[in-house]
């Protein structure tokens, strides 16, 4: 509600107050959203920790059916987990580790956290990255050819295919371009992603192509579906209707007045997903066998190696926490009226 | 504005039966209902009858890693999937409702301590809040799978919920009950809430899309709830090794996983336009 | 600059526009002749749903999507922009016709700077320097008189007011010197002082361009103060067209008639009325007349042939068969004595001393007054003086104030729920748009029934016929009981809004703007039932405005609000008669006025 302070004379009209780019205002704003993420990762951390080591009971989970014979084990890994102590003294000795970058021994390996799942973190980040340079140019692609022809049949047939392909969990896609390409109809790539040791997935570019194909097209679909969305409400405001009526071309409403306001929703949509790509790694990397941080937490979550599924849920979901952070800061820049009401 | 005759405003029902995408989303989540329900008792054999050799060409589909029909575990194996995704379906609309309308309703200080732990809760992958609690759990019980399918779905709904409700709570009917001194209880339940239907109805059916998708890939992974029982996402785990011998033992399960997703999906977005000014196509 | 361009003007004949689509063919306007003279300003006028702004708009050669030009020509000098080839309307649009928006907030692009919104169009067509540019865009925003420094250009839109907005529109559009311009309603939201400001503006700069000027508003008094023709529209055609003074002197059509008497005065109360029935949507209009379903004059034959507009005087047509045989019209009828300040007074709702805040910001500065049983009083004031606040406050839906809120000496809680079932009863509040205030999901039925369950007034079939009664004494029928709210009009919905609160059986009604979201003709209707029930039932009513000219009509005292603080008060003959502060003096000069 912008209400004039004062109304003297029309002419007088008091203008809002100057507005400067205040670099404390800034300051103060990132550091209030840093403190906030830093919260948010607090309890998501207590959250994991809660969750995996105290729901259930993972020595008895890791030994099965030993675990009434095997008392010498039963102890060495109790005294591990430290599953002695308190819940609250486990947790903060936990978190001190983590803090200090010392993220335990994996129980399935006896290596430290930090040695297994290292050079996945750069496998999982390359495939990640590929899949997002590739699906942001296709998914704007295909909303602009579909704005393009908003409400008309070809827009409709954009959009059925659309939907059809969000709905599909990303297994099932992942599978159907697997007998497609790699057994069933053609055998043109590789199903799985063999890698020797010490070697990385990218050595062998082709066995990433069905990895990288199946999260763009599961990604891709909602990143268009609501750019266009986006696209057609802009298209239909008040302030291009002004700009057609002003007599500005077509080609120029579109680039200057429309792609300008669409693209904020798409940032942030964009974030969702990328956010979202980090955990739909994990049946993805599953499914190719592609060797990531989502393939080994479920080889974790079922040799029950509570520590390596710790840290790599942490990653995931600092992962999560920071995409968010960048997308609302880009959107503030992007906005003017969010910006100014920082500086101001 | 709006004409006075009775045709002007069709029942929800009869706009819904225009709209394509809902007719069409709608026929296939109802015939693979169907087949999922009727399916164990047209199936020629039981889910764990040994038929044959392992990965035989015996039977429509052949058999499986265990010799077992895979026609017959096909039939039998949509049962679990779609029993636990509908009750994690329900259970998570249901808190998440509840915990949107609410905060949108109180408002303030309440609404801004909801969301934040809500953010919280978004910053797993569904998936991973379920990896995350099997870890320590030796046999995961469907009741587990429903609870944090559920559980997942909530702050997702959570928060759709309460930006619907801000739009309503914020409108003067509501503050005119209000001035009326209605119960808050009855604010929620006879302004508010059917107010939400139209979007709400849309995001069920969302949900009940990924909840599919969620237990069905919890199978794939090997975190079954009765390792013997057929069961679609876990058949995909048991014959994948055999996609390219006995492709039938993973195509149909993966194709009737699909085809239930794609069903539900259009029908929750031929609600969806539906709830839009000037719905339909 | 200021040298005046002897353009053309603009000529529109025969235009007929249809609807795409389902219901295709239907047409949303109907033979429209207008012609506007270089140096003109033709005031277009009409309720919502008469086409106005589609006929606007199609000057320069455009329909909202839904719609399509099926025939005519508009001719500009001697091209017709019908039938030009789009590159060619493209480039007549902006440059030759220029069109200002009804919402400038929303029509200018909240992510581009002013100073270049202003310019582009230039820009893209080449046309001068960017130092040219720039010192154009300087001299225009101060022929509006805005700022035009640097930092004035480097705003965006959000960091304007509402009349600086609207300014910058009106410049953006004289920018390219247009020999046409469109204005779209442009002062719809805009305080009385700004929109005078705006308006004088307005006429000053097309006088001085020479430039034919369209207005489209709803408002027949703002008309009243800046155009030289007036043409009213009703249901998609030109229902009377003339010259200003013609128009208000001797109005011929019962439409334009019954319009002028549903309009207060600011010089003299008036018994207002309104028009029956509601205006039809395209595809609902009656065949013959299409005005005589409403008309209080209306014969048989109007409602079997079509008239046509019919030249009555020079320059003056009248689309009525009986325009001459109707007798003559004169602008005080209707008037009504004033309240009398002397009557004795006997106090329902005292406030003492009331301070409201936003969280830490206060916006009311201790405000008093009071309301007598079976009297009105306004609060006025325009936006962000609070006018609106203190009623809230007084209806139970804001909670943080300080003070007194007395009724019948009892105080008041803050908010509804401190407050007795039995106050809560007898204080019942109006709500300024009717559009929002009843759920859509319930019936007209359950809407109004309630109050009276809650309450345990009635309840079953008993309550359901107090609900028929009700709804009856509201003028309207049994009919509605089972629709919802979605399938009435504005001023339908607002009845039953009334309804409602009077289901309650009230002491006191706050209305707050109840009228300001209805068409002039709705209002009128409105105000004379309240009228009615405050005579008939002894009901005191808190009536919050920003119309003053409405004041004098349904008013015996009236508080001028200005920045959260009582500027003058007392009653409604004295303060408006002789006002003794330079706001409220402001105030009464810039309130456009048909008398």
């Amino acid at each position: 509600m912008a209400e004039t302070a004062t109304l003297p004379e029309p002419l007088a009209e008091t203008p809002p107050s100057q507005r400067r780019h205040g670099a404390a205002a800034w300051a103060a704003w990132l550091a209030r959203r840093l403190g906030l993420s830093a919260l948010t990762l607090w309890l998501v951390s207590m959250l994991v920790y809660v969750s995996t080591s105290s729901l259930g009971d993972p020595v008895r989970a890791i030994m099965g059916r030993e675990y009434d014979a095997d008392v010498a084990r039963r102890t060495a890994l109790t005294e591990q987990l430290n599953l002695d102590d308190p819940l609250p003294v486990r947790y903060l000795d936990w978190l001190r580790g983590l803090l200090s970058g010392d993220l335990g021994t994996g129980l399935a390996s006896q290596r430290p956290v930090s040695e297994v799942i290292g050079p996945l973190v750069a496998n999982t980040m390359v495939l990640v990255v590929i899949a997002a340079v590739v699906m942001i140019p296709v998914a704007f692609g295909i909303a602009m050819l579909s704005a393009n022809y908003r409400r008309r049949r070809p827009d409709a047939a954009i959009q059925v295919v659309l939907l059809a392909l969000a709905g599909l969990p990303e297994f099932v896609t992942g599978i159907l371009l697997v007998a497609l390409f790699a057994t069933t109809v053609f055998q043109v790539l590789p199903a799985i992603t063999l890698v020797a040791p010490g070697s990385t997935p990218w050595s062998t570019p082709e066995a990433m192509v069905l990895p990288v194909l199946t999260l763009v097209l599961a990604v891709a679909p909602y990143v268009s579906r609501i750019v266009r969305a986006t696209l057609l409400e802009v298209l239909d405001s008040d302030y291009v209707e002004l700009a057609r009526l002003k007599g500005i071309p077509e080609r120029v409403v579109m680039r200057k007045h429309a792609l300008l306001n669409a693209i904020v929703p798409g940032i942030q949509v964009i974030a969702l997903q990328l956010a979202w790509l980090a955990g739909g790694v994990v049946i993805v990397e599953a499914v190719f066998n592609y060797p990531g941080i989502g393939n080994q937490l479920v080889q974790s979550v079922r040799d029950h190696d509570v520590p390596v599924v710790q840290a790599i849920s942490m990653i995931i979901a600092a992962v999560y926490v920071g995409v968010n952070l960048v997308a609302d800061l880009l959107s503030i820049l992007l906005t003017p009226r969010a910006r100014t009401a920082i500086s101001s | 504005m709006s004409t006075t005759d009775a045709t002007a405003s069709p029942s929800a029902l009869r706009r819904a039966l225009r709209s394509k995408r809902f007719v069409f989303g709608g026929a296939l989540t109802l015939v693979i209902s169907v087949f999922v329900v009727v399916g164990p008792w047209l199936a020629p054999h039981g889910q764990n009858e040994v038929v044959g050799a392992p990965f035989s060409s015996q039977g429509l589909f052949g058999t499986d890693y265990l010799g077992q029909d895979v026609l017959s575990r096909v039939m039998y194996g949509g049962r679990s999937v779609l029993v636990i995704a509908l009750l994690s379906t329900v259970l998570g609309m249901v808190l998440g409702v509840l915990i949107g309308v609410v905060a949108a309703y109180a408002g303030g200080w309440w609404d801004e301590v909801i969301m934040r732990l809500n953010d919280v809760m978004l910053a797993f992958p569904q998936i991973l809040l379920a990896l995350l609690v099997l870890t320590a759990v030796s046999q995961p019980r469907a009741w587990m799978i429903v609870l944090l399918v559920g559980a997942s779905h909530a702050p997702r709904v959570a928060r759709l919920a309460r930006g619907v409700a801000l739009g309503i709570v914020s409108r003067d009917f509501v503050h005119a009950a209000e001035a009326l001194g209605e119960r808050r209880s009855r604010v929620i339940l006879a302004e508010v809430l059917p107010n939400m239907n139209a979007p709400l109805l849309a995001e069920a059916g969302l949900r009940l899309t990924y909840s599919i998708g969620i237990v069905a890939a919890l199978g794939f992974l090997g975190f079954a709830t009765d390792p013997s029982a057929a069961n679609w996402g876990q058949m995909l785990n048991e014959n994948r090794l055999a996609l390219s011998t006995q492709p039938w033992s993973v195509l149909a399960p993966v194709l009737l996983i699909g085809l239930f997703t794609i069903g539900t999906n259009l029908t929750a977005d031929g609600i969806a336009q539906l709830s839009q000014p000037g719905g339909g196509e | 600059m200021t040298t005046a361009r002897t353009g053309a003007g603009i000529r529109v004949e025969d235009l007929r526009i249809v609807l795409t689509g389902r219901g295709g063919g239907t047409d949303v306007v109907d033979d429209i002749d207008l012609v506007l003279e270089p140096g003109e300003v033709v005031g277009l006028v009409g309720e919502s749903g008469s086409g106005k702004t589609t006929v606007g708009t199609s000057l320069l050669g455009y329909t909202r999507a839904g719609a399509m030009i099926e025939s005519g020509k508009v001719l500009l000098e001697d091209r017709d922009v019908l039938a030009l080839p789009w590159q060619q309307v493209r480039k007549i649009r902006g440059e030759e016709i220029a069109y200002v928006p009804q919402d400038p907030a929303a029509a200018l692009n909240p992510s581009i700077r002013i100073g270049k919104q202003i310019v582009e169009l230039m820009e893209l067509r080449g046309l001068g320097t960017s130092e040219s540019r720039l010192a154009d865009a300087r001299a225009g925003l101060e022929e509006v008189g805005l700022p035009s420094d640097d930092e004035f250009l480097r705003r965006y839109s959000h960091q304007l007011s509402g009349g600086q907005v609207q300014r910058v529109a009106l410049a953006m559009a004289f920018m390219p010197k247009p020999k046409v311009l469109v204005l779209d309603e442009p002062t719809t939201g805009l305080d009385v002082t700004t929109q005078g400001m705006v308006l004088r503006t307005m006429a000053e700069l097309c006088r001085s361009h020479g430039v034919a000027a369209l207005y489209v508003t709803h408002d027949l008094a703002v008309v009243a103060n800046i155009a030289d023709r007036v043409a009213v529209m009703y249901a998609g055609q030109i229902a009377e067209l003339g010259p200003r003074e013609r128009i208000f002197a001797e109005p011929s059509h019962p439409y334009t008639r019954a319009l002028l008497d549903s309009i207060p005065h600011l010089s003299q109360a008036r018994a207002l009325s309104g028009i029956p029935g509601r205006t039809p949507a395209p595809g609902a209009r009656p065949g013959g007349c299409r005005f005589h379903d409403r008309c209080s004059v209306a014969e048989a034959r109007c409602a079997e042939s079509v008239p046509e507009l019919r030249t009555i005087a020079p320059d003056h047509e009248v689309r009525c068969l009986r325009a001459g045989e109707i007798g003559s019209w004169d602008i005080s009828r209707g008037t009504v004595p004033d309240a009398d300040p002397s009557k004795a007074r006997e106090v329902i709702l005292e406030i003492g001393d009331l301070e409201v805040f936003y969280g830490a910001k206060r916006v009311v500065h201790g405000v008093s007054f009071d309301v007598g049983r079976a009297e009105t009083v306004a609060l006025v004031g325009e936006s962000g003086s609070g006018k609106t606040t203190i009623s809230r406050c007084v209806g139970g839906l804001h909670r943080e104030w300080t003070g007194r809120i007395a009724f019948e000496g009892q105080e008041l809680g803050k908010g509804s729920r401190k407050r007795s079932v039995d106050e809560r009863k007898r204080v019942q509040y109006i709500f300024q748009n009717p559009y929002l205030s009843l759920n859509p999901r319930l019936t007209i039925e359950q809407i109004v029934k309630r109050p009276m369950e809650l309450f345990g007034i009635a309840s079953g079939k008993e309550a359901t016929e107090r609900v028929v009664d009700l709804l009856e004494q509201v003028a309207l029928g049994p009919a509605v009981l089972r629709y919802q709210a979605s399938r009435l009009s504005g001023g339908e919905r607002q009845r039953v809004a009334i309804a409602r609160a009077l289901a309650a059986e009230p002491d006191l009604l706050v209305c707050d703007e109840i009228t300001s979201a209805l068409d002039v003709s709705v209002q009128g209707s409105i105000v004379s039932l309240l009228e009615e029930l405050r005579l008939q039932r002894g009901i005191s009513m808190l009536f919050v405005t920003h119309n003053l000219a409405l004041v004098r009509s349904i008013a015996a005292r009236v508080q001028i609000l200005n920045e959260g603080r009582v500027v003058e008060s007392g009653s409604v003959v004295e303060v408006m008669d002789r006002p003794r502060e330079d706001y409220t003096k402001r105030l009464l000069s810039n309130s456009p006025r048909i008398d």
